[in-house]
């Protein structure tokens, strides 16, 4: 990797200005940074350590009945946070799914967010990708595509973005607290990651120097707590990044769903919230055939983005799996398990 | 330096008397454990340097520049290798010398033959100034379009297959087999290209002192590292002194010595100082061998009782586009099923990738899958249950020759892996099966066969004043066991309890053990290691039975017994004496013997030798979803004789993950037009986690086989992976219905062939 | 540039400076300060080889910037027994046969010790082997490895218990 300076801000505002000169990074853990620092995909010539900001390492109940999560805890210490895993269980599940024991310890939250795609073609180096290389043009769209978006893609960029633990925080209505050289922002996380449109470098609403400081889960999260599943399909058991996912959380009274929730992962440049399949679902009684229509709903947009077309079907296939698992009730079991169709059976 | 371990602790289990047959942990096991087992990326001799490899990300063509006073610039950088300013070889690194010499890219022109071939080193002070400075070369190239997949080219006929196989093997008349079927099962299946993936990433420490060269490096053929060495450099083989006491696995990738770790000698010679070179992951795929892809046509004709009525068996195979290893698929239907008529053949295609080479059960592996496959496909056609049409077509001389099986008791392993795993109730039907969670339930079968291969290896036995013993020889320990399992056959040779043993192993300055492959390592060796023990026996015995001071005194003709250290009067056993009494009346110090081992060409041309065995697979399929997991496996393995038991089984779950690995996870994808591999990582090239093996049960079969060799050995490094491959994707077809003919099989095979 | 840093490793404090921020924790360990258990498999956090413990819990060394670890705790393989006292996790992992290689063994034996530590896994095999599947066995160790881990954790409970008693 290129070398780099290396700085460690005492505080929010001088971690900001240090980052605000272009070529600098913030470095968290590092645990995709360095990987991609390695394979030269990023060359960043300063690196700002943010793991010693104070006072972004706690998780806050806040008030009004909200959660804040500072963008410093880590990954496998909110998803084994008992209080947390009752409270949001999908989002402990869309955790413990994600990379593996050692890289959930070492990962933070906020860096999860901003994890690049893991689209083979970014990662070469040797291939044109216009997220590295604006203009370059993209090698995946005619190429080995399988995993490969089906939602929300264009001529530009086909990437999907990879993180698990984003697609039941966007069903949350999770919002992301930022700073910046103009103070604080806040951002719903839908709208933090952009689609590739005719700019597919620009993966995010962020601006140079801007920094995630926390993120907040709303006080009506909570009321989901009851049934609400995040399942994942891929190609090993564990340690593998999502074919397709899915988070599905549900407010059911009187047998009727009164609002739902749901979100799919592995389909889209983002984290790909399905609303017009929530508003299927509101008011409506639970059942296979509404969960079908949902489904359909949620992938009307969808097309390949080349040799893809069965994640099209599978996606809607699992946004049944996730809403039947989710109106049978969120088990029980604390610790959390991740979210493999072999380990979400109903109940268990 | 020469590693050597002796046993100062008693292990698990371990009783005296006879070594060979105790499940014996690993003598190894303390320095695993401890982190303190050296492998050769973990030495650091004074004044050492890094070495970094850049490779080509274009799969043909020819460089044009190198920046290569950037790198220079980069601080840390001392000198940069490039095909103008590198030491002179003393051979043509692609001169062909002999059937084991596979040609290396050394730098020797700016061509670029594949994806990730090395065409520059980058020598620093520290690794962080390597690495940056190979990618400060940002190399341009003059592209050529690159011939990628099984379709890429003309076919044309190899010559031979394997090492020296005939590329085609007919027996009876197979078209007119076919013709009388009245079943025809015909299907193409496909398998991916796989590599190696040891946990080790090939390393060299190389340290030149004049002529003379020293490496720490992976090998699991130290006497033919050393030969092409030498000839590489102009030295004598002599003044080469490799030292691979451990490798962090090989499974082929390390049988010969590869152009990186060449590299890393070279390197050492540019600069006269001594050079680390250790290969990236990525790197790994492309100059250090692969198992290639293969596209296999089965056509298995069936009469009315469902006897084969002949097999003919196609595979088209890829290689490399400057050298010639041709994987040997279909030659895994010349002894499994006893067909009248059976045809092998194949034919190549050259594409621009690295040169394929030895991977874990070559040939074995992939014509495994689909034969079995196959099988499975006319069973069914028959309408027989998968393990009765096996029984049926049982081959009771090896079917191509006609020669009887030195021991083959795959009756048995089909009867008790049957029976643990509870076959007989498995409906015939596929998609019957569902468990309580609604998830698809399949069981398959597959039987597994590896052939009994031996090399030629020696070994040097002492047994020194104070009655103790050591053994040595430059034998492998790739994972498989060799400092356990051999020295468990160097202690029954010498007549000692282990602890009264020191085995040297894992260094060229040894006896040549020849290589590690083929699963022919403890046969071959353990019959240098028994020759050896028994040539210093009787030395011993000369000493004592012809001085008439020893109570063993005229034992001449009856004979004299070697235990715990002592020999007795095999008439009359009260009659004994000790190792060091014999020595210290001889006035010795020492006897010393040596002994070698090799195949027995007379017993080779009698009798067919092969392992056998059966494995059962059970998978559980999500039947909207499709995601596959293997929730069972049973193989019942008959492999002559056990040295180890602990460590067979351990070597036989290996294979069987493999086997798994190959029916539902490991592919190397690659850009098809741009030849360049895209997961060429641990993260989406796919070898099975914990999770995704499921409990597993091993049963070994007692062989008594006095044809192969003295111990009776045939080895069970690969024959795990044949048979379960196969096993596991007939599981998938029982559970779903769905017959997924290309491997690994995908979710989309599945999701898409299942109705929602 | 250069970078002090002060690292408590397996026990001992170290004062380090650092001529270079790019060094990873795993090449600190592996080539500048000999100890070499840790591995390098990967070097981009999918094979578990590198696993050491920082601050009680199991990371992947290769993807952690030392300079970023200034004050860190680290506990690698060479730390693990006490003298000729083998840890209990090491003892299972020889007497199940949990390795073969021996190359992924050391990242294997500190990822067990740090799910021990965590005690997300209970005593249920498949948790295990989920909790497990951070550290790759290319030679397929893995029935050992989760006999093992069961092993050494129903004994340290044991043992832990009787002291407490």
């Amino acid at each position: 990797m290129m070398n780099f300076d290396y700085v460690r801000p005492a505080n929010v505002a001088d971690a900001i200005a240090a980052a605000s000169e272009k070529g600098a990074a913030y470095l968290a853990s590092g645990t995709n940074l360095l990987d991609l620092m390695k394979g030269g995909v990023c060359r960043p010539s300063r690196l700002v350590d943010v793991t010693r900001l104070p006072g972004l390492d706690r998780i806050e109940r806040l008030a009004d009945g909200s959660l804040r999560i500072g963008a410093l805890v880590r990954n496998a210490y909110l998803a084994h946070d008992a209080e947390f895993a009752y409270a949001y269980p999908a989002v402990a599940e869309a955790l413990l799914s994600g990379a593996s024991a050692q890289l959930r310890n070492a990962a933070t939250v906020g860096g999860n967010l901003l994890q690049r795609t893991r689209c083979a073609y970014f990662y070469d180096v040797g291939s044109a990708c216009n997220k590295r290389w604006p203009g370059a043009g993209c090698d995946a769209l005619k190429g080995e595509n399988r995993l490969h978006a089906v939602l929300g893609w264009s001529e530009g960029c086909i990437a999907t973005h990879p993180s698990d633990f984003c697609v039941p925080l966007v069903a949350l209505d999770t919002v992301v607290e930022i700073e910046g050289k103009d103070g604080r922002r806040e951002l719903p996380l839908e709208a933090l990651h952009r689609l590739p449109g005719d700019a597919p470098s620009r993966e995010t609403e962020l601006e140079r120097g801007d920094l995630i400081v926390a993120l907040r889960l709303p006080a009506q999260a909570k009321d989901f707590a009851a049934h609400a599943r995040y399942i994942k399909v891929r190609e090993r058991t564990s340690y593998a990044f999502a074919v397709v996912s899915a988070a599905a959380t549900l407010r059911i009274t009187d047998g009727k769903i009164g609002e739902a929730r749901l979100a799919l992962g592995g389909v889209a440049a983002k984290p790909w919230r399905a609303r017009e399949a929530e508003q299927i679902l509101a008011g409506a009684s639970p059942d296979a055939a509404l969960y079908r229509e949902a489904a359909r709903a949620a992938l009307a947009d969808a097309k390949p983005s080349g040799d893809n077309t069965f994640k099209i079907e599978l996606a809607q296939r699992i946004v049944v799996r996730a809403l039947s698992l989710a109106a049978a009730g969120t088990p029980a079991r604390i610790p959390a398990l991740p979210g493999s169709p072999f380990s979400s059976v109903a109940g268990a | 330096m020469t590693l050597e371990i002796s046993l100062t602790r008693d292990p698990a289990h371990l009783r005296h008397g006879s070594n060979v047959g105790q499940s014996l942990t690993r003598t190894d096991g303390i320095l695993k454990v401890t982190g303190k087992a050296r492998y050769a990326a973990d030495n650091h001799p004074p004044g050492m340097l890094y070495a970094v490899i850049a490779t080509s990300c274009i799969a043909r063509g020819r460089v044009t520049s190198l920046d290569v006073a950037a790198a220079k610039r980069h601080p840390g950088v001392v000198d940069v290798m490039t095909p103008s300013h590198k030491p002179e070889l003393a051979e043509d690194p692609d001169a062909k010398g002999n059937p084991f010499a596979f040609r290396m890219e050394l730098l020797q022109s700016d061509e670029v033959r594949y994806a990730n071939q090395a065409i520059a080193v980058v020598i620093a002070e520290t690794l962080e100034a390597a690495t940056e400075g190979a990618a400060l070369l940002s190399p341009r190239y003059q592209v050529e379009i690159a011939r990628v997949g099984l379709d890429a080219g003309e076919a044309y006929a190899p010559p031979v297959v394997g090492i020296g196989n005939p590329a085609e093997v007919v027996v009876g008349d197979v078209e007119a087999g076919l013709a009388a079927a009245t079943k025809l099962t015909d299907a193409t299946y496909e398998t991916p290209a796989q590599y190696h993936n040891a946990m080790e990433p090939h390393a060299i420490v190389a340290v030149w002192d004049g002529d003379r060269l020293f490496i720490d490096t992976p090998s699991q053929g130290m006497a033919f590292a050393q030969m092409r060495v030498a000839g590489l450099f102009g030295i004598p083989p002599g003044n080469i002194h490799v030292n691979s006491p451990f490798l962090g696995g090989g499974f082929g990738s390390k049988g010969l010595i590869s152009g990186p770790q060449v590299l890393g000698i070279m390197a050492a010679k540019l600069v006269a100082r001594p050079v680390k070179l250790v290969l990236r992951r990525s790197q790994m795929y492309g100059p250090v061998g692969h198992r290639p892809p293969t596209r296999q046509r089965l056509r298995i004709g069936t009469d009315d009782a469902g006897m084969l009525t002949a097999i003919d068996h196609h595979a088209r195979i890829v290689t490399s586009s400057f050298d010639d290893f041709y994987e040997p698929a279909a030659d895994a239907s010349h002894t499994l099923y006893a067909a009248p008529a059976i045809h092998t053949a194949h034919e190549a295609v050259r594409v621009d990738t690295g040169t394929p080479l030895f991977m874990r059960a070559p040939g074995e592996a992939t014509g495994s899958i689909a034969l079995e496959s196959a099988i499975d496909e006319a069973a069914f056609a028959c309408g027989l249950d998968p393990l009765e049409f096996r029984l049926k077509n049982y081959a009771e001389v090896e079917p191509t020759t006609g020669k009887p099986f030195s021991s083959k008791a795959l009756r048995q392993c089909y009867a008790k892996a049957a029976e643990r795993f509870g076959w007989a109730r498995r409906p015939l039907r596929p998609k019957q099966m569902r468990d309580e969670n609604g998830f698809l339930v399949g069981w398959g079968v597959g039987t597994a066969t590896f052939p009994a291969i031996m090399f030629q290896g020696n070994a040097r036995a002492v047994i020194r004043a104070d009655g103790k013993g050591v053994m040595e020889t430059g034998a492998h320990d790739m994972g498989q066991g060799a400092w356990t399992a051999l020295a468990q056959i160097s202690a029954d040779s010498l007549g000692l309890d282990l602890d009264q043993l020191t085995f040297r192993s894992g260094s060229s300055d040894l006896p040549d053990a020849g290589i590690a492959g083929g699963s022919g390592h403890t046969a071959t060796v353990g019959a240098a290691i028994h020759n050896a023990g028994a040539a210093v026996i009787a030395k011993l015995a000369e000493l004592a039975t012809s001085d008439e001071r020893s109570p063993l005194f005229g034992a001449g003709n009856a004979g004299v017994i070697a235990r715990g250290g002592r020999l007795y009067r095999r008439d009359d056993e009260a009659r004994s004496e000790g190792y060091a009494e014999i020595l210290a009346r001889a006035g010795l110090a020492e006897v010393d013997g040596t002994g070698s081992g090799a195949a027995d060409p007379a017993a080779q041309s009698q009798y067919a030798m092969h392992a056998h065995g059966a494995v059962f697979a059970e998978v559980k399929v999500d039947p909207e979803l499709g995601q596959i997991r293997a929730t069972r496996m049973v193989g019942a393995f008959a492999a002559g004789r056990i040295i180890n038991p602990l460590l067979v089984q351990s070597q036989l779950y290996g294979g069987m993950i493999w086997g798994l690995s190959f029916a539902l996870h490991e592919e190397a994808v690659m850009d098809h037009r741009s030849g360049r591999i895209l997961n060429a990582n641990l993260a989406e090239y796919h070898v099975p986690v914990n999770a995704d093996v499921p409990p597993m049960d091993v049963i070994t079969v007692d062989e008594h086989d006095p044809h192969v060799n003295a111990l009776g050995i045939k080895g069970v490094g690969e024959i795990g992976i044949t048979g379960s491959a196969g096993a596991v994707a007939n599981a998938v077809w029982h559970a779903t219905g769905i017959r997924v003919r290309r491997f690994p099989i995908r979710i989309e095979d599945v999701v898409m062939g299942l109705g929602g | 540039m250069n970078l002090p840093i002060s690292l408590t490793i397996n026990g001992v404090r170290r004062e380090i400076v650092l001529d270079d921020p790019r060094v990873t924790l795993l090449d600190l360990l592996r080539e500048r300060l000999d100890l070499t258990g840790a591995k390098k498999g990967c070097d981009r956090g999918q094979c578990g080889a590198c696993t050491i413990l920082v601050d009680g819990w199991r990371i992947n060394s290769c993807l952690a910037l030392a300079v970023s670890h200034d004050g860190a705790v680290i506990t690698t393989i060479e730390g693990v027994a006490q003298g000729d006292q083998l840890h209990p996790v090491q003892a299972a992992f020889i007497a199940h046969d949990g390795f073969q290689c021996g190359f992924c063994t050391p990242g294997q034996i500190m990822s067990t010790i740090g799910l021990i530590q965590e005690g997300q896994a209970g005593d249920d095999p498949e948790r295990v082997r989920e909790c497990m599947s951070g550290n790759l066995c290319r030679c397929g160790a893995y029935a050992g490895i989760t006999e093992a881990v069961l092993e050494a954790q129903a004994n340290m409970t044991h043992a832990k218990q009787r002291r407490s008693a």
